[in-house]
């Protein structure tokens, strides 16, 4: 043996020993895997008939209400205008399909990542085992781990939501974390001293008082799974990234063109819904949510604004 | 129990890991604060405490920061919970009260207010103000008229839907009263509530707490780091250091006879004018004969100086049944005023 060149032969086998963990974790956990998968299947399928079988028109003017409610008219403006080039590119059923997958996603990372960033806030030594997850979470390439989570849950959309779902949990576990802990700790002693439980102190000062915070989060999340899109097409995830991934496997320009501008204009809409959606009640000028936007108008046309 | 409304004894509060350990060691080797942070690594938060206050008093903790008043204000409904000790209030022995209990307690007899106000910015004036109530799952509309009654008794009528940020400071500390108020509570915890506030505001507040305070007869503890403060606003001053309650007495009390150096210094700047009476300073008559001049019992020495205005014959005192009990001189009450 070269005793100059030593690591030319591998000494610790890792990939050998990975795989025969994972082989030995499919044979007798699948089903484990396969029940994870039950809630994410629900919720997309839910969603993905939802938004592709409604009239193209009616989820345009659906998106547009929203967009007018969160941000006001100019973003309605903007909305319809990107909705609407999506659409005349002939991108709009893909797009609906990753428009499902990402919000499918979005419920889960919030269902699941804000209870674990209040629990990181309260708890210390929580948040001490916690964080090296999340950088791990963030920083191994998600290319890595497409192989087990194919293996363990299959290819599909629903599995593509489950690799976004890795990926784009993080930061709302971050800024909700953040969020709890910034809340000024006299605001939070005087729910104490006036005779709040923990309950209470959490729901009626520290939730409200962090939700800017965690809306930045959930926004984060929501633009991680939109940059999720392509990477999942590869484990046959339908959409827009799919349109691209095609492009690039035909060398046809053109439609990953399409597939990426499509892409563009799907994360505006949703970033500044999202975005919107975080402004605190005190920088619109203590207006109710119901007080603006078509809700607004509606009530004020009723007379009862 | 006693008619004390809030009594403490033997208070001690030693922030670490080893609280215990350097409690031990403080009570039997009576280690300094910077000895017990050396040896134990511990913070001496309060230092056997001890004290009480009858009900309706005002009673003032001054002490420079850091020394430990806002530590034991807050063992007082236990927001901070002590290393040993007894804390009675209303009755009720608080330091080994369950968590149900005092959460009633907080809500419904101690009311709270803070240094920075602590307005929660998301709710209402009303909101806020209410905010004891709802937690106790009082009705709304009950809660609404608590709170309209609580922010109407601090002049804020009409501002009920507005938000904190749309007030100004002494506005906000009105509210932060009115929220300590709005549940009827017997006791008042006043946490600095006017250091932060200008001047001219802090005076106006201070003027507004105490016409309410006899129109309500709340037992209320003033900390303040002001002793100007305390003797405007106290029946009793307690003056805390390095975690230990130096002086308990009334203004006049601590102002003619600090107990050690670190009290005299506080007092130096003091005007007496209006704190020491005719009684502290007056000579019995000793067969002398009265003078035409008489001051009653109990006078201010402001008073008794504007006696000495015309002529510097000495005056006589005199007890409500009109008999003379003894004698001022010029020297006297100049010797009162410079303390």
């Amino acid at each position: 043996m070269d005793f100059w060149n030593i690591f030319d032969k591998e000494w610790v086998p890792v990939g050998a020993w990975v795989e025969t963990a994972l082989q030995w974790v499919v044979d007798n956990f699948r089903f484990v895997f396969q029940a994870i998968k039950v809630p994410f299947d629900i919720v997309l399928t839910g969603l993905e008939d939802g938004l592709t079988g409604a009239p193209d028109l009616l989820m345009l003017l659906i998106i547009v209400l929203v967009a007018w409610q969160a941000g006001g008219r100019r973003l309605a403006a903007v909305s319809a205008a990107s909705m609407i080039a999506i659409g005349l590119m002939g991108a709009w059923e893909e797009s609906m399909v990753t428009l499902s997958i990402v919000l499918t996603c979005v419920i889960f990372c919030s269902l699941i990542g804000i209870p674990l960033g209040i629990m990181a806030a309260r708890n210390d030594r929580f948040w001490t085992v916690l964080r090296p997850l999340l950088d791990l979470m963030q920083t191994i390439p998600s290319f890595v781990y497409l192989v087990p989570i194919v293996m363990l849950f299959s290819i599909g959309n629903v599995s593509g939501v489950i690799v976004t779902f890795i990926y784009a949990l993080p930061p709302v576990v971050r800024l909700t974390n953040l969020g709890i802990r910034q809340v000024r700790a006299d605001m939070v002693e005087a729910a104490r001293a006036f005779g709040a439980s923990r309950r209470q102190t959490l729901y009626k000062v520290e939730l409200p008082l962090a939700m800017p915070t965690i809306m930045a989060g959930v926004n984060q999340t929501i633009m991680m799974a939109l940059s999720m899109v392509v990477v999942a097409s590869m484990i046959s995830v339908t959409g827009l990234g799919q349109m691209v991934l095609r492009g690039i496997g035909r060398l046809d320009m053109g439609l990953a063109t399409v597939g990426g501008l499509g892409i563009v204009f799907l994360a505006i809409v949703i970033d500044r819904v999202s975005q919107s959606f975080g402004t605190s009640a005190r920088d619109r000028g203590h207006k109710k949510w119901y007080e603006t936007g078509p809700v607004g108008a509606l009530r004020s046309v009723l007379g009862r604004g | 129990m006693t008619d004390m409304q809030i009594e403490c004894r033997n208070l001690w509060k030693i922030y670490g890991a080893r609280a215990e350990q350097a409690l031990k060691a403080v009570q039997e080797e009576g280690l300094t604060k910077d000895e017990v942070r050396d040896k134990y690594d511990c913070v001496l938060g309060v230092r056997d405490a001890s004290f009480s206050v009858k009900k309706g008093e005002i009673f003032c903790i001054m002490g420079l920061s850091g020394s430990g008043k806002s530590t034991l204000v807050r063992h007082i409904n236990r927001l901070i919970e002590p290393t040993a000790g007894e804390i009675h209030v209303a009755g009720q022995r608080v330091d080994t009260m369950d968590e149900a209990r005092l959460r009633q307690l907080r809500a419904e007899t101690i009311g709270m207010v803070f240094q920075h106000m602590a307005l929660w910015p998301h709710r209402t004036l009303a909101e806020n103000v209410a905010f004891g109530l709802e937690v106790r799952d009082v009705p709304l509309d009950k809660r609404r008229t608590a709170a309209d009654a609580a922010l109407a008794s601090m002049d804020l009528t009409g501002w009920e839907d507005h938000y904190p940020d749309q007030l100004s400071g002494g506005m906000q500390q009105r509210v932060g009263l009115a929220r300590a108020l709005a549940a009827d509570p017997d006791i008042l915890l006043m946490d600095e509530p006017f250091s932060a506030l200008d001047p001219l505001i802090r005076r106006q507040l201070q003027d507004q707490f105490l016409t309410l305070s006899q129109k309500v007869n709340k037992t209320t503890v003033f900390i303040t780091h002001d002793l100007d403060e305390a003797i405007r606003m106290g029946d009793q001053i307690a003056i805390m250091n390095d975690g230990l309650i130096v002086q308990t007495g009334t203004p006049e009390e601590i102002v003619t006879n600090p107990k050690d150096a670190y009290v005299a210094e506080f007092v130096k700047g003091i005007s007496r004018v209006s704190l020491v009476r005719a009684e502290t300073i007056m000579h019995p008559l000793e067969g002398r004969s009265t003078t035409p001049k008489t001051v009653p019992l109990g006078s201010e020495l402001g008073e008794i100086m504007d006696e000495f205005m015309g002529d510097q014959a000495p005056v006589t005192v005199v007890d409500p049944d009109g008999s003379a009990v003894g004698m001022i001189s010029i020297a006297d009450a100049l010797r009162a005023l410079r303390g």
